[in-house]
């Protein structure tokens, strides 16, 4: 029944383009809401022990001459990964209520974002897995060329490119794999053993390509500017969900794919996760837009999976799963604030500016939105970032010390910059004699009617804030279901 | 020639080219229909000035013809799958296999596809003459298909080439139509020279015109250089044909030049029909002299060649492509990219890697159709088809716009359109082939190509949904929708998609008919 979500979401898409604009919003949240419900019962029903492998739901011959099959599988991780897909997504429709112009379009390219999303996380054939993989790129240009902000076209073509770029080494790995084992399904391909001589430069080659879409440091450059050009949603998807998507498939098929491999070049993966971590915080600690800041945190929070991956325990991957679904929800729920509650508002994001309007006291309910964001994100306990991030260190501890400890006082680093741009967005000093309405009508002329929060936003950021803070405080909850899948997994025996 | 052949009856004859004969018929009747109803219109012009009743006059006149010439290739149509499933004449002259008779099907249909866009063309004066050359050179194309020896191939590339140079000039009005015209007849004539030359040369060394006893023969041969320089010159008549670089330097000029239906036409069926041709010279004629693409492992063979011209097609196509402000020049360097793409499955010298090039040249084509008719009726409201004329066509008409993202998002190779699959079809065959995973070079120049062109095929539908339309460059004029040129842009998106979704349908019947 899971499978449905992608159906169901290619179909609202589809419907999109046939119905009137008065239909557009409205199609878009139900079918959110259906992707949604179908992961939670998912959930609920499925038992445990049915998620501890890569558990086959449809599969039909698609091109048999070439040994294609329409296959789609199901574990604990892919259930994780399909929960965080359903949340963010429902959260973005959410946050793009108030979009007026082209709305059809624009919900046409969200949900098949969306849809590329499920299929990527539920395949279990490699030609099926990498047609939904692409299938994510092309909607992403146009959501940020048309309905983008700064700099959108550059943005635009810069995250696309560099996707495709790393869609090309995702291609030549994959046909390597294809051609070499003769199959194209994922469960018999990790049966399967390769040489160790093609592993040493075939897994490379694929985790190099996914880890573009997670933003391994040094090709992470895309994400900040694609955030910043991006549309509110556009940014919460792309952190939210986008992103996951290479870290996911870096797991799913390069790892399992070529065990050995990946154990030659985990050491690799290690030292450019950390230089990640560190280095996109540091660089966040000195940006003055907040949507540059978040877009680098995002960075920064994707070292952390790679580094999860990398250290090559049950434990650290696991973590590393539990921090995508968790950073996929306090991302999604950062830029909502930024691009959402404040930049539709005072049509600025430079952290200076911001700081002399003291927004907490204008918009209360953003302030605290974004104090839980923050909390979350920094890594304070209670919160869904926290669970992550210490199973990962704990679980990276056991094999690359050095590495737990650079990153536990990168953390640092993290804290700093996230409690920068909180201060400075929200807390700043009230210039004396300005109030808060005239800074806004100098800022922007054309702003002329008090916007106060709406309810599809309160219910978006509710929907985020609960999430992080449930998974925070009970963890075990997503951990069960992914742990047993993580150890039926081959790289680790 | 064998005794049976002998005695074979004319009507047996006629019977099996049938097809040929049919549109041969459907030619003339269109040339009469056209000649007649041209003398009315000239004497209507000479004597007073009436454009207006002029212009009607002459739709009617293409609306007639073109109905004619689509009704005589659906019959052809109907012909072909009523033929025996194999039969040869001749020793060769004409085969029919199930591989001739798909690829003839597939050619008239893409040339009925060319029929319903010349519909909205306004700048043909004598549309029943040049429906007639269309149909000349389909007939030109099913000999190409039809046929496994050397001569007759020749013959077809000939009335193909003449047709088509023809079609190329036909816009009298427009100075640019002239100028590619006179480049691609020149450029053609050369390289068919360059063909002959090539096929006599061969002919003097195995004492045979029909590929199958060529191939007898040169297996006993090894490689001379004699032998070396009529393969090398038959290629380049079929490198200049698909246009493949260094010898696609007519292209861009063709493709941007000529009438936009003839674009269409030289873009799609002439290259599909080409890839038969060539698949079936180097895979039957000159199967022993295959030699080796393989990275380190380089024999001599056609194969390097091809692969040679490949590298050279992908990497030159898409660089030069990336600096064309003009969709249809744009799409030109694109197509000798393609040419690169598709060669690769003929480098891989097998059954699967020729259906996989096959396949590939197929929706291709049907692809490029597509976008030149989204190119005709851009041209045929806003007066162009630079990236300024495409500048909102997303507001001016949603429907164009999204079949033209499906034609440009296959092009580059996006699922869930056929593009994807072809490609994916085609480097793991390329991939399978050489042992040891040989033609990884090939395919890596490949992506990496694929990769650059997407840069290019994105700035078109930049234009297409980003651009705000410049108000100067819109003709603003009031022009009768082309309504059957939509309808047919729509029906070719659709197959594209379907293609890409459910791509069984078309390489499954391209595998079971490639021998």
């Amino acid at each position: 029944m899971i499978a449905w979500t992608i159906y169901i979401t290619f179909a609202g898409a589809v419907l999109l383009l046939l119905l009137p604009r008065a239909f557009a919003r409205w199609i878009a949240l139900l079918t959110t809401v259906a992707g949604l419900a179908l992961g939670l019962i998912a959930l609920v029903r499925t038992p445990t022990a049915d998620l501890t492998h890569f558990r086959t739901i449809v599969q039909v011959p698609w091109v048999p001459a070439l040994g294609m099959n329409y296959h789609l599988a199901i574990d604990g991780v892919s259930l994780t990964m399909v929960l965080v897909t359903g949340i963010s997504a429902l959260s973005t429709v959410l946050f793009s209520w108030e979009v007026e112009r082209r709305q059809n379009e624009f919900f046409f390219w969200l949900l098949l974002v969306v849809a590329g999303c499920y299929g990527v996380f539920l395949s279990a054939d490699l030609f099926l897995f990498f047609a939904f993989y692409e299938l994510v790129i092309v909607p992403k240009y146009f959501l940020i060329a048309v309905f983008g902000s700064t700099n959108k076209e550059y943005g635009a073509m810069k995250l696309t490119l560099y996707s495709f770029f790393g869609g090309m080494l995702v291609f030549v790995g994959i046909l390597t794999g294809y051609v070499t084992a003769g199959s194209l399904d994922l469960s018999q391909l990790s049966q399967f053993q390769f040489s160790p001589q093609l592993q040493s430069w075939a897994f490379p080659v694929l985790f190099l390509g996914f880890g573009v879409l997670a933003g391994i440091w040094p090709l992470h450059t895309w994400a900040p500017t694609g955030h910043v050009a991006a549309p509110t949603a556009g940014s919460m998807l792309l952190a939210g969900i986008v992103m996951k998507l290479g870290a996911y498939a870096g797991l799913r098929v390069a790892m399992n794919l070529f065990p050995q491999g990946f154990q030659m070049w985990s050491k690799w993966i290690v030292l450019l996760a950390v230089v990640g971590i560190v280095y996109a915080a540091a660089v966040a600690l000195r940006q003055h837009d907040l949507k540059f800041v978040i877009g680098y945190s995002s960075v920064s929070h994707m070292g952390f999976v790679l580094l999860g991956l990398g250290g090559a325990t049950a434990l650290s991957v696991s973590g590393a799963v539990l921090q995508m679904f968790s950073h996929g929800v306090i991302a999604a729920l950062l830029f909502a604030v930024a691009g959402r509650m404040i930049y539709a508002r005072t049509h600025t994001r430079e952290l200076d500016v911001l700081a002399g309007l003291n927004l907490s006291r204008a918009l209360p309910f953003a302030a605290f939105a974004f104090v839980v964001a923050s909390a979350a994100s920094m890594g304070i306990p209670g919160f869904s970032g926290f669970a992550a991030e210490i199973t990962i260190l704990i679980g990276a501890w056991k094999t690359y010390p050095l590495a737990a400890w650079i990153t536990g006082a990168g953390m640092v680093l993290v804290a700093a910059f996230t409690l920068r741009a909180l201060k400075q967005s929200f807390f700043g000093e009230t210039e004396p004699g300005v109030h808060f309405q005239q800074g806004r009508v100098a800022l922007d002329p054309d702003w002329n009617e008090q916007q106060s929060i709406t309810l599809a936003e309160k219910c978006g950021a509710c929907l985020l804030m609960i999430t992080t803070v449930a998974i925070g405080l009970y963890p075990k909850l997503l951990l069960d279901r992914i742990m047993p899948a993580v150890e039926a997994m081959r790289f680790l025996k | 020639m064998k005794a049976g052949d002998s005695t074979i009856s004319y009507l047996e004859l006629l019977k099996l080219a049938s097809p040929e004969t049919i549109v041969v018929i459907t030619a003339l009747a269109v040339l009469s229909i056209g000649l007649l109803s041209g003398r009315v219109k000239s004497t209507a012009t000479v004597s007073t000035a009436k454009p207006a009743q002029d212009a009607s006059d002459t739709s009617t006149t293409t609306g007639i013809c073109s109905a004619i010439a689509a009704l005589g290739l659906a019959i052809a149509i109907g012909t072909v799958l009523m033929l025996p499933r194999n039969a040869t004449l001749f020793s060769g002259m004409l085969v029919i296999t199930p591989l001739t008779s798909l690829f003839k099907i597939i050619c008239i249909a893409l040339a009925v596809f060319t029929v319903l866009l010349t519909t909205s063309e306004e700048s043909l004066h004598h549309p029943g003459e040049y429906l007639a050359l269309v149909l000349f050179a389909t007939v030109g194309l099913m000999l190409l298909v039809g046929s496994e020896e050397l001569l007759m191939i020749f013959i077809g590339l000939e009335l193909l080439g003449l047709s088509l140079y023809v079609m190329t000039a036909f816009d009298k009005t427009d100075v640019r139509s002239a100028e590619a015209g006179l480049k691609y007849f020149l450029f053609g004539s050369t390289s068919s020279a360059f063909t002959l030359f090539g096929i006599s040369l061969i002919y003097g060394l195995s004492g045979t015109t029909s590929l199958a006893a060529v191939s007898e023969k040169l297996a006993t041969v090894s490689i001379q250089p004699l032998l070396a320089v009529g393969i090398v010159m038959t290629l380049i008549g079929f490198a200049f044909k698909i246009a493949a670089a260094p010898f696609h330097l007519w292209a861009p000029d063709a493709y941007q030049g000529a009438p936009v239906p003839s674009s269409a036409f030289i873009a799609s069926a002439s290259k599909v029909a080409s890839f038969v041709v060539l698949g079936k010279i180097v895979l039957v004629g000159f199967a022993p002299l295959h030699g080796s693409a393989a990275w380190h492992a380089m024999v001599a063979g056609w194969s390097p060649v091809l692969a040679a011209l490949a590298a050279l097609s992908i990497l030159l196509g898409n660089l030069v492509a990336l600096a064309q402000s003009n969709v249809r020049r744009l799409l030109a360097y694109s197509a000798v990219a393609h040419a690169g793409y598709t060669l690769i499955g003929l480098v891989s010298g097998d059954r699967t890697g020729f259906s996989a090039a096959l396949f590939y040249a197929t929706i291709y084509a049907i692809t490029l159709v597509g976008a030149f008719g989204v190119v005709a009726i851009v041209r045929r409201e806003t007066g162009g088809d630079d990236f300024s004329n495409f500048a909102g066509l997303s507001s001016r008409s949603p429907l164009l716009a999204g079949c033209m993202s499906v034609f440009m998002l296959s092009l580059a190779g996006i699922p869930p359109l056929a593009g994807f699959f072809g490609k994916f079809y085609l480097f793991s065959v390329a991939l399978r082939a050489g042992a040891n995973q040989g033609l990884l070079w090939l395919v890596a120049v490949a992506l990496l190509g694929s990769f650059i062109s997407l840069y290019y095929y994105l700035m078109v539908l930049k234009a297409i949904f980003v651009d705000e339309p410049a108000l100067a460059s819109s003709r603003h004029v009031a022009v009768p929708p082309a309504l059957l040129s939509r309808a047919t842009v729509a029906v070719l998106a659709a197959t594209v998609l379907l293609l890409g979704i459910t791509p069984e349908i078309l390489a499954a019947p391209i595998l079971a008919a490639v021998p």
